[in-house]
Parts: structure tokens; sequence; C-alpha cells
């Protein structure tokens, strides 16, 4: 890995990354409303159909407040690969023309989230003090826990826009991949519905340590997540590093197959 | 390591055919390239590099490459479309990765192979520069120091604020060009840049090409210009078919390439008389065109040229003269000349015999391209009794002396140097005097 090499293009990185929101939401008649709207429509819709009619528990918390802490990273995240699996192939462009490094353009597609994830984010504490619920110190430990976020979210976007210079098949796979990936995450539902011994089989998902320790950072929900916490920070870190090593492999074709 | 900003050794790019649009151009081009050649030559097929070709949907883009560059060379880089010209820059920038051996790159690489690309039709030409200036690698502090001269040099600044949308063709070309010529590599890789632009902003890019020499930075400088790579380029490469055919002095390179893309038809014999072009009246035997001094094989607008036509004149006492059609390659007739300095035998009656006529053309008269020359027999100074069009056809090559600074082509039928004088007839306030 050549770490001198994307420390040096550090600013090609964030202006790639200002790039893709300056175009994100261009030529939306809502903007960057959007960024707020998506988890909150998913999180209706959760609430009714789901909260209410399918009467899934939720750890004693009011159920749309429940759903929104865990739709903030999982939107980002699917947001994330959604947008770099395709990043490669949209920037054929670049890549054919210019050498820098291949690393920055799904780097900077994932940066480019933060700013939806932030917005997401104080709507999250907006809702809580709407809840009567005030956030204590260990408010702190969403720093780490976005780092998994961004950590799994980065790594599947290496494999995805990667393997989708090659195989334009992931274009295909992924709305699928998404919606498992939901499910197999838990949003909707709390973990608490598996026996312990099986959540840390669970947490090899590195979405299920982030989302439920959101709500422990943030709601002080029931469930004591260390365990998921560590075993999904090292998925995130294999992910990583697998999908790091998969896309240096793949970069010196990337010009002569996209 | 050695003094050598570039070393490539034994470098090969394998394609696949098919798997990218760009190689399809490549192939088709390729396909063309041998097809003519089975028409004119079919032995040149059983040459060894004809068994690379496309064989088994592989081919060789660029096959056992290799050369070394010191710091502060000028190398130029010709051959036809689809001679690897293109693929060597592409791997030397880093953009693709060869398929055998290696190129070892000591400094920063800056490269032109397409200007404009990374520039974003939304943002202004401000918030292009910067980021186009990103993606080539310049630092932030970089890009502020030469902003308002990359600015100056596009000749922008009314529109530095306007999207690039908006932009006219030659003002968005310009400022991608202004932003990569400030670049400052330590080699720099130019693909073409001269078709873009008008004459003055080619002098200022070209001029750029000369500073960055001239401050020690190695210039690989691909083009078809001919005229621009002489006198440029110290040095010359010739790729064909994605081998290096040729490396030495770039006047010698390119003469030699010249030589070989050209369909001369310098010089014609019928030693059997029966099948030869003609008539009853006159036949052909021999037409040659060759350049007076016999030392040079090129024809430049400076050489002296000599036109010989040997003829069978078939009827006693016939009066007869030689008439040619000079024709440039638009079709257009540069002139007709006619044996009109020759005394000899102008006016009096030829017998029956061979004959042979030479024409001389002073050098600096024909304007470069291809000339073709019709020949006509006249009879009676009325009658034309025989003709026949493209009896000679010859390349006429650019001298790169004398142009000043101006690359661009030399418009007109002919390009003779006339004798010029100016004066200075006194200061404006005399105007009134006169």
């Amino acid at each position: 890995m050549d770490l001198r090499e994307i420390w040096e293009h550090r600013e090609l990185l964030i202006f790639l990354a200002g790039r893709d929101v300056k175009v994100r939401y261009r030529q939306t008649a809502l903007g960057i409303i959007w960024a707020a709207l998506q988890p909150l429509l998913t999180m209706a819709v959760f609430s009714v159909f789901l909260g209410r009619l399918g009467g899934i528990p939720s750890d004693g918390l009011p159920y749309p407040l429940f759903s929104f802490t865990a739709l903030v990273p999982w939107t980002f995240f699917a947001h994330s690969l959604n947008e770099s699996s395709n990043s490669i192939v949209g920037n054929q462009q670049l890549i054919t023309k210019i050498y820098f490094p291949r690393l920055a353009i799904p780097t900077a597609t994932v940066l480019a989230g933060a700013i939806d994830f932030l917005i997401a984010f104080l709507i999250l504490i907006g809702m809580m003090l709407a809840y009567g619920i005030v956030p204590t110190v260990r408010i702190i430990w969403i720093v780490p826990l976005t780092l998994i976020v961004f950590t799994s979210a980065l790594g599947m976007g290496l494999w995805l826009s990667a393997l989708n210079v090659r195989y334009r098949d992931v274009r295909y796979v992924l709305p699928f991949l998404t919606q498992l990936w939901l499910l197999a995450t838990p949003i909707a539902y709390p973990s608490s519905l598996l026996d312990t011994a099986w959540r840390s089989v669970y947490a090899i998902n590195p979405m299920v340590g982030v989302v439920e320790g959101f709500r422990w950072a943030l709601l002080d929900s029931a469930t004591s997540p260390g365990p998921m916490i560590a075993v999904s920070s090292l998925a995130a870190l294999g992910l990583l590093l697998s999908g790091a090593l998969y896309f240096r492999r793949m970069e010196a074709t990337f010009a002569d197959i996209v | 390591m050695g003094d050598f900003a570039l070393e490539v050794r034994g470098l090969g790019k394998q394609y696949r055919l098919g798997a990218q649009r760009e190689l399809r151009v490549t192939l088709r081009e390729a396909l063309t390239q041998a097809a003519g050649r089975v028409v004119r030559t079919p032995a040149s097929l059983l040459r060894p590099g004809a068994k690379d070709r496309p064989d088994q949907g592989l081919f060789w883009a660029l096959h056992d490459v290799s050369f070394t560059a010191p710091a502060g060379d000028v190398v130029g880089i010709i051959g036809n479309n689809g001679a690897g010209k293109s693929t060597l820059l592409k791997i030397l920038s880093r953009i693709t990765s060869p398929t055998t051996g290696r190129a070892v790159v000591h400094g920063r690489v800056g490269s032109l192979l397409e200007v404009g690309t990374g520039f974003h039709s939304e943002l202004t030409g401000r918030e292009n520069i910067a980021l186009n200036g990103a993606i080539l690698g310049m630092r932030r502090a970089e890009i502020a120091r030469n902003f308002d001269a990359i600015v100056t040099f596009a000749e922008i600044e009314d529109f530095i604020d306007t999207p690039v949308k908006h932009y006219s063709t030659g003002m968005y070309l310009r400022l991608a060009f202004a932003v990569a010529a400030h670049l400052q590599p330590d080699i720099l890789l130019v693909d073409e840049v001269l078709a873009v632009g008008d004459a003055a902003f080619q002098k200022k890019c070209l001029g750029r090409m000369e500073d960055a020499s001239r401050a020690g930075r190695t210039v690989l400088f691909v083009s078809h210009n001919m005229t621009a790579v002489q006198s440029l380029c110290s040095r010359v490469l010739w790729l064909k078919d994605g081998r290096l055919l040729d490396d030495g002095p770039a006047k010698h390179v390119v003469s030699s390439y010249l030589q070989s893309i050209t369909d001369n038809v310098t010089d014609q014999q019928w030693p059997d008389a029966a099948t030869a072009p003609g008539n009853e009246k006159v036949r052909l035997r021999r037409v040659a065109v060759r350049p007076e001094r016999t030392d040079s094989h090129v024809i430049t607008t400076h050489t002296p040229l000599q036109l010989e036509f040997e003829y069978f004149n078939l009827q006693p006492d016939a009066y007869l003269n030689l008439s040619l059609h000079v024709f440039n390659e638009h079709g257009v007739m540069a002139f007709n000349a006619l044996p009109m300095t020759e005394h000899q035998w102008q006016g009096r009656p030829f017998p029956v015999g061979r004959f042979r006529d030479v024409c001389h053309i002073p050098g600096d008269l024909l304007n470069d391209g291809v000339y073709s020359i019709e020949l006509l027999i006249v009879q009676d100074d009325a009658k034309v009794i025989f003709r026949k069009r493209d009896v000679l056809v010859f390349a006429v090559h650019d001298a790169a002396e004398q142009r000043g600074a101006w690359f661009g082509d030399w418009e007109g039928a002919v390009r003779p140097i006339l004798p010029w004088t100016t004066e200075f007839l006194g200061a404006t306030d005399s105007m009134n005097n006169d």
C-alpha cells in the first residue's frame, strides 16, 4: 500500500469529494433536504408497518427513534455502496487519460457522503430532544463508531468499484445485496431477539455493531453491545484490507478494460 | 540509475482485440494497413513482423521498445496512426501498465495526452482550474501561485467566473492547455497539442515546450506535424506497428519516415515500345523526376528538380513540343510549363527517332505537398497528339528552415522566395508633409 502517495494527493481527494458534493443534488427541486428526507421516510414506513402493525419490539424505546438511530449510519452505508460501486466506471474519462492514485476516486465518493450523514445526525439529535432524551457523555463513542461505518463503507466501495470495472453485473447484484444487508442488520428490529451467544456471530456483519453501538451511545439501550462492536470492528477492518488489496491488484488494468 | 530521466527497456503492451472501443479503432487501422500491404507488396507479409499481427485475438500495440533519454532532451515520436505512440505515452505516464519490460522514470511526470479531461462543465473557470490542477498533481499553493498566469495565458480574464459549459471550444481548450502548461514536471509528455488553437496560441504552446527543455526538463513530443517535430526536437523515435524502427537525429529520421509514407512515382520506364503509352505518332520511353544534386534523395521546397522525358517520334518531319501541367494535391494546376527557352529543336522538324527533354524546376518554387504531372505532346503548336495524367507523382516536403515561428500550413500553389525590401520613410509626423 503506497500510503505516502495517497497522502501526497490528499488535496485531490478533497477536490474530488467537493465535486461529488456539488453535483450530487444538482437539478433536484428539494436539494440537500433529500439528505434528511431519505432516512425520515424510511423511518415513517418502518414505524407504521413494522412497529405499529407488525408489533415488532424496540427494546422499550419509542419505535420511530429506535429505527431512525439505526437508519442514520445505515443510509450513509447504503448510499456509499451505491455511489462508489459506479465511481471508477463513471470516471473512465479521467482514468484513461490521466494518472493519479485510483484509490482517490472511491475514497472521495465515500467521503462526499459525510455531509448527508452529518445532516441526518443533527436531525437525530433534534428528535432525541423532542422525545426528552438528552445525550450523555457516551455520545463520544459515536466517533469510533462512525469510523467503523466509514471503514466498512470504503472496504465495500473498493470491492464493488473494482469488480464493476470488469463485471458490470455489479449493477444488478447491488439492489439485492443492499436489501439483504438491510434485513441482516438490526434496523427494524432489535438484536435482543437473538441469543447472546449468537449475537457475536451476527456481528460479523459490521453494521450490526455500528447500529447497536449507536443505540447504546445515544439512547442508553439495554443491550451491552461491547462484544458485538469488537467483532464488527475486526470485520470492518478485514473488509477494508481485502478491498484495498483487490483494488490494488486490479487497478493496473483499469485503463485497459474500463 | 545513471543520468537518464527516462529509461525504457524491452517495453511491450499486449491488447486483446475487441476489449475496448479505442482498440477497435486501432484494429481497424491495422487491418487497413495490412490490406494495403497485400495490394502493394504481398512479399511484405512474409516479413517476420507480420506473424505478430491479429493472431488469436491478441496483438502487440507496443513490442520490445527500448531507449533512454537524458534530462533536458526533447524527443519527438513519430509514426502512422496505430503505431503505438499513444500507448507508449500512456505507459510512461502510468495510466496503463506494460505487459513486458519496464519503464523507469526519474521525477514527476506531467502529461498532456488530451487537454480538458477532468473539466466539469457545471463548474466555473476558476473552480475548474483548481480541480484540474489537483488532478494533474499540482499543490494548492502551486495553483494559487500560478492562477493569474494561467488566466492570462488562456486569455479568458472576463469569463473566469462563468461555468465552462458556456465557453467556446477555443476558450475551453486554451484554458485546459494553460492549466497543464503551468504544471512544472521533470518530464513532460505531449500528445498532438498542435491540433488545437490558432497560430498565435500554437506559438505560445511551442514556446512553453521550449522553455521546459531549456529549464532542463525532458520533453516527449508526439506529433504528425513534421515541421514542428524537426524544429523542436533534437532526436526522433520512429514507431511502426509497435516497434521502434529508428532512433536518431531528427532530420535524418523524419526524412526517412517521409520517404516511406509517400507513394511516389518518380521513375517509369517502358523498354517495350509496343506496350508503352502512346499512339502511332509518339510513344513514351521513360519519365523521371530527381533532385538536381544527387547527394540528397529527399525533395524539400528548397530542392531544385529535374524532370526527364524520353519518347519516340514516329512521324517524319513533325513539329513537336511538350507541355507539362503541374497539379498540387488539391487538384489545382500550379502552372503550365513549355520548352520556351529551348532553341536547338523548337521550331525545327523532328526526324523519326528517340528524343529526351529535360525540364528544370528551381528550388523555392513548389510549395510542400504532393505534385503530379500531366504530360501533353503537342504538334504544330496547337494539336494535342498525346496526353497522360500522373506520369509523375512526387512529394515535396516542408523545409523546416526560414519559417520563423509559424508551424501551420503554408498556403498557396507555389512558395517562391522573393526579393523584398522595406524602407523607413520618416517618423509619423511626416505623414502630413507628403
